[in-house]
């Protein structure tokens, strides 16, 4: 259909450029490749490549919107290092990370071994965990704010019931805050992992199971020495996504608690957001945004490693 | 033989009622803030406030949902975001794609370094450009427009890397016939390599969709006045200032998430799939 439609262009299409030369069709090639690219390419480079370098070369100036940004080399970083404020937003990023990775990824993967049985309402059940992943962050957290409240909140209350009181609130009280954002994050994220974790499990062949249970082997076995090894790649996936996500919690935090209470579930993220947006330090906000970026990398280049190493195959 | 089996079919009975209910306890229990905002957002003002609370209002009121457009702009809130995940979704969808043949149909040199650098923006966190963009954005005089809103998010990393996959398991057969018979470039991607990628390319189109129509961070920032705000920010942002109107809040927040949910519902098979291949190279 299309060679017919194009058939009566033929003829004029080889006459531009020297069609003799042996690298014409590699050439035009070339030339429609960065034609296609061109649009991509120019996005990519004004509005994503060059505010990174822009944010590196920030991260090493004293700029507070007013003034023009003076370069105080390293001045940024060593600030960093003795700032109360930033050691608190990091630790508060790697505990948040450190507590949701690990239970989103175990979670997800119970709820997937659930749901790949054939049981009645499995497809209710799959929906209604994957819901909250299609779903803004920023607007259910507001529920989750309302739900929390000490005074009308129903799950405060439900709580209250089995003996979990808290007299200021979930999210008023400095060790039971960090506690409810994460909650909030594992609740929303869990069902995105359980379908990667469903998807892993529908490619263990059958068989394998078939030829264990002739083998006389139990379902711990089976999980052992089947499922867990054959998922180790979609876990390894699974937990490098996971553990960058986490490392860049705002939403609900934004809407929760903004930060507090005394800054206790203030992350990286929402650092950055204070001192560039709130306080206008542009240069020490670019430099904390770097921490984020190195701890990203180190996760990204635990992933290359480990796929270029490794690949378990059935 | 017999009482074995018979054994054995009775544990699975059991294990598939305990399956069954675990199962129906965990979807109640993910479901649960929904249900709530839903209901709390029918319940008058008195109810809401009172204590103990309760999950099921009493009296059904809808005085939450006209209240709605007393308080905020809602109606533009709504198109504002239409709007800016709209735009974005189609515009990200054409130059991904565009890209994503470039990358992984032609032979050209240089492809190893642009691929490169896909990976490197697909790998450093975006928070990082936020106050660079914002102060060029704002040196533009685009703060506060859809253009600001829009453009940096024409094209997307994750887009182009997650359709350079899918573009590379097409045979080459056909693109190769109608090279040979002439066609220009740009047919073969429009005419033959589009039509085939049609499952990605939806399934894209709805993560693209979906992350702008939820994103908080990005408008937060760009846009700040009512005029070109989004939902998600809107509402976060009333919240701030807005104390206990929780009511109101609750429906508007019903109506920013019942078409994503209601969408999600119709169309999940294929966004479930989408997910499932993101772990896939």
């Amino acid at each position: 259909m299309a060679t017919a439609r194009t058939a009566s262009r033929a003829p004029s299409r080889p006459a531009p450029g020297p069609r003799a030369r042996s690298g014409s069709a590699r050439g035009r090639q070339t030339r429609a490749a960065w034609l296609f690219m061109l649009p991509t390419l120019v996005v990519l480079a004004v509005f994503v490549l060059w505010p990174m370098a822009q944010a590196l070369y920030l991260s090493f100036t004293e700029y507070e919107v007013f003034t023009p940004a003076t370069w105080v080399g390293l001045d940024n970083y060593t600030r960093l290092l003795s700032d109360p404020a930033f050691g608190n937003a990091l630790a508060n990023t790697l505990y948040y990370a450190a507590v949701t990775t690990p239970l989103s990824v175990v979670l997800a993967l119970a709820l997937a071994l659930l749901l790949n049985q054939r049981l009645p309402l499995r497809g209710f059940v799959r929906t209604a965990v994957f819901v909250p992943v299609v779903i803004s962050l920023a607007v259910v957290a507001i529920a989750w704010t309302f739900l929390l409240d000490p005074n009308i909140g129903l799950l405060s209350y439900w709580l209250s019931k089995v003996g979990v009181v808290t007299e200021q609130g979930w999210l008023r009280d400095p060790s039971l805050a960090m506690p409810a954002v994460m909650m909030v994050g594992v609740w929303k994220n869990v069902g995105f992992y359980m379908v990667m974790y469903l998807a892993g499990l529908q490619s263990i062949p059958t068989m394998l199971y078939e030829a264990a249970r002739v083998d006389g082997a139990g379902a711990w076995a089976r999980f052992r020495n089947i499922t867990w090894p054959l998922l180790a790649n979609q876990t390894m996936l699974i937990v490098i996504l996971a553990a960058i996500a986490t490392l860049q919690a705002f939403d609900q935090i934004f809407v929760m608690t903004r930060g507090g209470p005394f800054f206790r579930t203030e992350t990286l993220v929402a650092m950055t957001y204070r001192i560039g947006f709130k306080e206008f330090q542009f240069g020490y906000g670019a430099a904390i945004s770097f921490a984020l970026v190195v701890l990203i990398a180190l996760l990204s280049i635990g992933q290359l490693l480990y796929f270029r190493k490794r690949t378990v195959t059935y | 033989m017999a009482t074995r089996s018979r054994d054995g079919r009775g544990l699975l009975t059991t294990w598939r009622v305990l399956g069954t209910l675990t199962g129906l306890a965990i979807a109640l229990a993910m479901l649960f803030p929904l249900v709530w905002m839903v209901t709390t957002s029918f319940k008058p003002e008195q109810e809401i406030v009172s204590f103990p609370p309760a999950l099921w209002p009493e009296h059904f009121t809808l005085e939450n949902y006209t209240g709605v457009w007393e308080r905020l702009p809602f109606t533009r809130l709504f198109l504002n975001t239409l709007l800016f995940a709209g735009t974005v979704t189609v515009f990200s969808l054409l130059l991904d794609s565009m890209t994503a043949y470039a990358l992984a149909r032609l032979n050209f040199r240089g492809r190893g370094v642009v691929f490169a650098v896909v990976l490197v923006v697909l790998m450093v966190p975006w928070q990082v450009t936020l106050i660079p963009l914002y102060d060029m954005l704002a040196g533009l005089g685009w703060i506060n427009t859809y253009q600001g809103l829009i453009v940096p998010r024409l094209t997307n990393a994750f887009g182009i890397f997650f359709l350079r996959q899918f573009l590379l398991a097409i045979p080459r057969d056909l693109e190769d016939a109608a090279r040979v018979d002439g066609a220009s470039e740009f047919r073969i991607y429009w005419n033959i390599i589009m039509p085939l990628a049609v499952p990605a390319l939806l399934t894209l189109g709805l993560f693209h969709f979906m992350y702008n129509w939820n994103d908080l961070l990005w408008p937060l920032i760009i846009s700040q006045d009512e005029s070109r705000q989004t939902l998600p920010a809107g509402l976060a942002l009333f919240m701030g200032q807005h104390v206990v109107e929780y009511g109101p809040l609750m429906a508007a927040s019903v109506l920013t998430l019942l078409p994503v949910v209601v969408f999600f519902v119709i169309i999940q098979r294929r966004f479930v799939a989408g997910v499932a291949t993101t772990g896939i190279r």
